[in-house]
């Protein structure tokens, strides 16, 4: 069994740095790469892609990256896990060999996870008892069931385990948890037992620190900001693993950003609720009991971590279709911006009003001023300029498109000093509404595929 | 009595889930958690982010690491792509909280 082992985060979401990864595997020694692309909507947009292409629906950017990597990551035996495969994992991966094959890559195994969409088999599963409720607003399935665009299980680290232990060098999954792409590893070469509640729990909150990529390392951090050295070339986490659950989190020497107690504090309350019930599949993490000590510069040591035994139930993320949004902006100059701003805000209104049309919500934001902190946000007389920003929600596509057409006239028939409107009409966007829900988990399997190149 | 900064003595992070967003709020030493811990009451942050945060609140106490959790629940205008807001994510609102000035 090895002493250690060094996981690190190549990706924070679908569209972070494309240069990540490539560092990482080239910068200093790595075990493992793992690279997050999922966030709550994203399987929805993946399974649209895929509707229009059966060939699509997964991270396309991820298939560029591993072009670059492979040759790397195929010399060094270093393992990659990631999530990008979507709503595809297969098609992900006959482009991944693909590239394999131009390369001269052989004998390269990939593993395909699958079995996380139950979009078809929703009906079977819901009279085998799936439930399926909102599980935040306790709403029935039976209000959106047929306006789901995508249902897919979070599946944990249980098939990357399996499909490490089969030998895969590349693991490619459907939904799984992005802290289990972090801590399957550890599990596989630490041989941690399933029970193991501490160390499991240790394992996730590693992957809780690495799955949000350089937000852990420097960025988007609220402390000091300004001591954070070289945010251009940000290094992104590593997590150094021991098998006795005590986690260094640190970077690659000679890269930029930062990581001390403090931004790895920040990064820890990331989109947490009950810090003593951080639930995955296979553990429920306790973030109070979590210590943390700067070692050296750049290495923070986690320890001390207790978990308690998995649920038996695995969450559902499903999407649906919920009418349609359109945002107008234009900006205002001084002398009066906010005034004015405010006055072509007030004629607008009138005119939609006059157009007869509905909407759900119409709400004025004005950029420069009160976006952000609302009425915490204290009016100033004399701004230099403001962007008067205005969105729609309606079922009705065709309200959304009056409303768009009614932004530009604006610039002639309204308050003066007035510009930013080269972007053209507001489109109208449609609304993928979010769906959670709870299900138990012995109604769905995860399927592992071995494909070697 | 004196007054001070609550960004003087305490940094965060905040984001989203579903329409509640979550604001976590760390102070800087031992003596800053005890401060946080006595004002940033349940009934304070909500007071605070009046005509914001339109939903209860719920907090939680996380000393290991000096720091508060807070829930907002009804705050993202619904959360996701459902959201007009321009912070539909509730990303700057750790900020919005650490604007709060308390007499100590």
């Amino acid at each position: 069994m090895k002493d250690k082992i060094r996981i690190a985060s190549g990706s924070g979401f679908w569209g972070d740095l494309q240069s990540i990864p490539l560092q990482q595997v080239t910068k200093g020694q790595v075990d493992y790469l793992m690279m997050d692309f999922l966030a709550e909507v994203t399987m929805s947009i993946m399974q649209k892609q895929r509707k229009r292409n059966p060939a699509a629906g997964y991270a396309k950017d991820l298939i560029q990256i591993m072009k670059e990597i492979l040759p790397h990551v195929a010399e060094k035996n270093i393992k990659v896990i990631t999530n990008g495969g979507g709503a595809n994992p297969m098609g992900c991966v006959e482009e991944i060999v693909k590239c394999a094959h131009k390369q001269g890559i052989k004998g390269l195994k990939i593993a395909v996870v699958s079995g996380d969409d139950i979009l078809d088999s929703l009906d079977d599963l819901l009279k085998r008892g799936a439930g399926l409720d909102n599980m935040e607003s306790g709403q029935k399935i039976t209000d959106v069931k047929e306006r789901l665009i995508s249902a897919n299980v979070y599946f944990g680290a249980r098939p990357i385990v399996e499909a490490l232990k089969k030998g895969a060098q590349i693991v490619i999954t459907g939904r799984t948890t992005d802290t289990s792409l972090t801590y399957a590893p550890m599990i596989h070469e630490f041989n941690w037992s399933w029970d193991d509640w501490d160390k499991l729990a240790a394992g996730t909150i590693a992957g809780h620190i690495l799955e949000c990529g350089g937000q852990a390392s420097g960025g988007n951090f609220l402390g000091d900001w300004r001591s954070v050295s070289d945010l251009a070339h940000i290094g992104f986490p590593i997590a150094e693993a021991y098998p006795n659950g005590e986690i260094v989190i640190t970077k690659h020497e000679n890269t930029g950003g930062m990581v001390s107690v403090d931004t790895v504090s920040e990064q820890l309350m990331y989109e947490i609720g009950d810090p003593t019930n951080y639930i995955t599949p296979e553990c429920v993490a306790d973030f109070t009991s979590i210590k943390l000590e700067q070692l050296e510069k750049d290495r923070v040591r986690v320890y001390g971590i207790k978990g308690k035994p998995a649920t038996d139930l695995f969450k559902v993320s499903m999407a649906y279709n919920d009418g349609y949004t359109a945002i107008g902006s234009l900006t205002y100059s001084w002398p009066d911006a906010l005034e004015k701003a405010k006055k072509a805000d007030e004629i607008l209104r009138t005119r939609l009003s006059d157009l007869g049309l509905e909407f759900d919500e119409i709400r004025t934001e004005f950029l420069g001023v009160n976006a952000c902190h609302g009425p915490l946000a204290s009016e100033q007389n004399e701004i230099n300029e403001v962007v008067l920003r205005i969105g729609v929600r309606s079922n009705h596509h065709h309200d959304i498109e009056a409303f768009s057409k009614e932004i530009a006239p604006l610039i002639l028939t309204g308050p003066p000093s007035v510009t930013g409107f080269a972007g053209g009409r507001p489109k109208a966007n449609e609304v993928i509404a979010y769906w959670p829900a709870l299900m138990p988990k012995k109604l769905v399997h995860p399927k592992v595929e071995i494909i070697t190149t | 009595m004196s007054k001070i900064k609550l960004i003087d003595i305490a940094h965060g992070r905040s984001g989203d889930k579903g329409d509640a967003a979550n604001v976590g709020i760390i102070a800087y030493n031992d003596d800053g958690y005890e401060i946080i811990k006595k004002h940033l009451t349940v009934e304070n942050v909500k007071k605070h982010f009046e005509g914001i945060c339109l939903g209860e609140v719920e907090r939680f106490e996380m000393p290991n690491i000096r720091a508060l959790n807070f829930l907002l629940h009804n705050t993202l205008g619904g959360g996701g792509t459902v959201s007009l807001k321009h912070d539909a994510q509730g990303k700057t609102l750790a900020a919005a909280l650490l604007r709060m000035e308390i007499e100590i």
